[in-house]
């Protein structure tokens, strides 16, 4: 029996490999069931201003991208400067939801690589970010002014997915904005 | 047309790959010398066809050949000739046909060693190693034709390429990919003489001989690869740290802990025949975490900095190849495996139980690392919601587990084989024990605000150093003369390698100092006595990006120390790019890198300045151990009598008689 326990850990690595596989799948064929559906409703705190609570109410009127981050994921700093320049450039508001962190961290990662966030909430529990399906960090919503989710990019966002797929719809929501 | 000449030749290597592993595994149950003989030329074969394709790809790149959907993701015109041959492994597709390439390579110096006259390989044996590669080879080439092509066309070309990540427009990066693939694919050979024992029934103490110098081989080319990558982290990634955990960091460190056991391993097994069973299960699992790393990179289950862009068919695909190769394997050493337990018996304080419990350390470092790179998945399959595990769990674990390994080695290295006393031991170490206190008293006493790990690190550390210089003495004392085996002399080095590492982590975790500043011009500021002056920033052009380019004049006492100059890039493919200056030293290395401008008219930057003490250290560490290896596989009795006729090349299986050679201890 003994002799057979690396095939059978094998194994078991290997059908948690294809669970993994079969996730990895779903979340690039079908981005989110969120997609043109009302954004999940949330009141959190502001990073370092925790007496400051934000709703998605507060946020109406607005088309802004949301940004999941945390300062302990790596792949965070290498899209960090991607936002800090989407931020600089004024094309959309940049709100960030800082997920499962603690904010003196948050707020020490933020002076150390800049803060492109006018808005940064604190979802310390991870509440939110469940509602939201969220994979993993980094992830980006678009939720237009009305509330509803218009786009969702899972892993680091960058210039060439930005201008592929964010800026032709940011061209329609503003087309449908004018048009009503 | 020189392009779909690429595609050609890789089929055609496909072809050959499927012939050197069927004709000679077919001989070899047989008995048929021609049919066994066949591997080898297929194997040449299959190296020339994939070397034609490799160069078509490069030379795709040299002349900036847009059709090829490949060169156009990642090249573009302005991009220097130099990058455009390392772009060639920059993404998905052309890495994967280094790969081959790569094994291809090692395939090659197998088979040309055990062709040799002199060569002690049985022929069946030589003829099943071959056919192993050939088929790991084989599923790689079928992988490269059917999920990831690099001569795929575009129509219509575009007029200009996208241009190669800027991140990967570096120096460090043309040599790091092929250093570490060298590396993962290098245990594919420990693994086909695993395999090839395992089909023989040839389960004795000889094939381990035979597989030791290229384990070694493969081991110093991955501890350089993964040093290579972590220097490269350190500079370029621009926040200088020089490990972050990283999935993919991990794909890479667990073929190497496994790696790292195997070598101990199989110096008991060639030495005293124990662990047999052991060393083949490593030899299986160093080339499966390979695989495994292989996975994790290119499938897109883990989210990761240095993932290529990920498909999960590509996933499937590799999974399913994971399972033939890997559940194949592990299913023949549970059919094979011998039952007794072969080799002499040995003591509870021996070289052998000690380098048992090394062994067991580093399934438990493994187990730790893969569970922490895993556990996403795990999390997600078991509903227990979204967890990353970050750097701070493998940090303390890593060092809990370490420790205790660490502080073992110069025991290890002065006991004996099958028995030994504590005491004896202890009674030789005292000196050494007496110097790392020493050590560790001064450390304290000069940098008063060193804490306890700093100075746990700085003991362990000094007490590899001087346990092992201590054993190199008394080495040379017997023997009168500089005449240590050079396996000795490698063992030596590579601790003290070790030694030396964990010094230059522990002063580097815990002794960095670090400032986050807004400087505008001639603003100055000092961190460690080192006093900076930013001298503003002026504007650069490079060839294809432009950069803001920061002045900072450093001095100590008053005296000048460096000008440092750190940029801010933007890429064509606008791209944003932080370039961290550097002083390197080799008790501190000074880092000043430009955040983003804080003022309209950017004379106000947002600057990080770093001072870092020991950091070279760390790859000073890893160098030792790289060259270690290299001095190991060269110890004569890998080279046997064609040795002395002064052969170039090193890693060769021994021609001598293991029982009859002088050299063992």
């Amino acid at each position: 029996m003994k002799r057979w326990l690396p095939l059978i850990a094998f194994a078991v690595l290997a059908l948690l490999l294809g669970f993994g596989l079969k996730n990895a799948g779903t979340k690039n064929l079908i981005p989110s069931p969120l997609i043109d559906k009302s954004a999940p409703d949330f009141n959190l705190p502001l990073v370092g201003q925790p007496e400051v609570f934000v709703s998605k109410a507060d946020l109406l009127g607005t088309t802004y991208l949301l940004n999941v981050w945390g300062s302990w994921c790596v792949a965070c700093r290498v899209e960090h400067p991607f936002m800090n320049q989407l931020s600089r450039s004024g094309i959309l508001p940049v709100y960030g939801l800082n997920w499962k962190d603690e904010p003196d961290e948050a707020i020490a990662w933020l002076k150390q690589f800049g803060d492109p966030y006018s808005i940064n909430m604190s979802d310390y529990s991870g509440r939110t970010a469940i509602d939201f399906g969220v994979y993993g960090a980094p992830e980006s919503f678009i939720i237009d002014s009305r509330g509803n989710v218009r786009y969702k990019h899972v892993g680091v966002l960058n210039q060439q997915i930005f201008e592929r797929e964010i800026r032709p719809l940011l061209a329609t929501i503003e087309g449908e904005v004018s048009g009503q | 047309m020189i392009v779909e000449l690429g595609q050609l030749t890789l089929i055609i290597a496909a072809v050959l790959a499927l012939a050197q592993f069927v004709f000679p595994i077919y001989g070899a149950w047989r008995n048929n010398q021609s049919l066994m003989a066949m591997g080898s030329s297929n194997a040449y074969g299959q190296f020339i066809f994939v070397s034609i394709a490799l160069g078509i790809l490069t030379y795709s790149f040299l002349v900036q050949d847009f059709s090829v959907a490949y060169v156009a993701q990642n090249s573009n015109s302005d991009l220097p000739i130099i990058y455009r041959i390392s772009a060639v492994w920059g993404a998905h597709e052309g890495s994967l046909l280094l790969w081959v390439f790569i094994i291809n390579l090692w395939t090659v110096a197998v088979t040309a060693v055990a062709n040799r006259e002199s060569s002690v390989l049985p022929k069946v044996f030589s003829a099943r190693v071959i056919a192993i590669l050939g088929l790991v080879s084989f599923g790689f080439l079928l992988f490269v034709i059917f999920t990831s092509n690099p001569f795929d066309r575009i129509l219509p070309a575009p007029f200009d390429g996208v241009d190669l990540n800027p991140l990967l427009q570096d120096p460090g990066l043309i040599i790091h990919p092929p250093m570490l693939y060298m590396g993962y694919v290098g245990f594919a050979v420990a693994f086909a003489f695993a395999i090839a024992a395992l089909l023989g029934g040839q389960i004795n103490r000889e094939w381990v001989r035979w597989a030791r110098p290229w384990t070694l081989l493969a081991w110093s080319f991955l501890t350089f690869g993964i040093a290579l990558g972590s220097w490269w982290a350190y500079y370029e990634l621009g926040w200088g740290g020089w490990w972050f955990w990283d999935p993919v960091e991990n794909a890479s460190f667990m073929p190497w802990i496994v790696g790292t056991a195997l070598l101990h391993a199989q110096a008991v097994t060639e030495k005293r025949g124990s662990f047999i069973g052991w060393t083949l299960l490593l030899s299986i699992s160093a080339f499966s975490l390979s695989l495994l790393g292989a996975f994790l990179v290119r499938s897109g289950v883990v989210t990761s900095v240095h993932a290529f862009a990920s498909d999960p068919t590509r996933g499937v695909y590799i999974l399913a190849y994971l399972g033939v190769i890997v559940g194949g394997s592990l299913a023949l050493y549970a059919l094979r495996v011998p039952k007794m337990i072969s080799g002499s018996g040995f003591t509870w304080f021996s070289r052998e139980s000690l380098i048992l419990i090394n062994n067991l350390l580093l399934t438990v470092a493994l187990s730790m690392v893969l569970l922490g790179t895993l556990y996403p998945i795990i999390a997600d399959a078991f509903g227990m919601g979204k967890i990353s595990v970050g750097p701070p769990y493998f940090g303390s674990l890593f060092i809990v587990i370490m420790a205790p390994l660490v502080m073992l080695i110069p025991l290890a290295a002065y006991s004996r084989w099958k028995q030994d006393k504590a005491g004896r031991v202890l009674g030789k170490l005292l000196v050494p024990l007496l110097i790392s206190i020493a050590v560790t008293a001064i450390v304290a006493w000069v940098n008063d605000d060193s804490g306890l790990r700093t100075l746990s690190g700085v003991f362990v550390g000094s007490w590899v150093i001087s346990g092992s210089l201590r054993y190199g003495i008394e080495r040379f004392g017997k023997h009168k003369r500089f005449s240590l085996p050079r396996s000795e002399f490698a063992m030596l080095l590579a601790h003290i390698g070790v030694g030396v590492f964990v010094i230059g982590v522990a002063m580097v975790e815990t002794t960095s100092t670090e400032k986050h500043l807004a400087m505008g011009p001639s603003d100055s500021y000092t961190i460690a006595e080192y006093q900076f002056t930013f001298k503003g920033t002026e504007h650069v052009d490079g060839p294809n990006f432009s950069a803001e380019r920061g002045t900072f004049l450093v001095t100590k006492n008053g005296k000048p120390v460096a000008t440092m100059h750190p940029e801010k890039r933007q890429y064509r493919n606008n791209q944003v790019m932080t370039e961290a200056a550097l002083d390197p030293g080799f008790t501190r290395d000074l880092y000043v890198s430009l955040g983003d401008p804080l003022d309209e008219v950017g004379q106000i930057w947002a600057v990080r300045i770093y001072e870092k003490p020991f950091i070279r250290w760390i790859w000073l560490g890893a160098l030792m151990m790289t060259f270690a290896g290299l001095i190991a596989l060269s110890d004569r009795r890998y080279r046997g009598k064609t040795a002395r006729r002064k052969e170039p090349e090193p890693a060769q299986p021994s021609s001598s008689s293991p029982l009859t050679d002088g050299s063992i201890s």
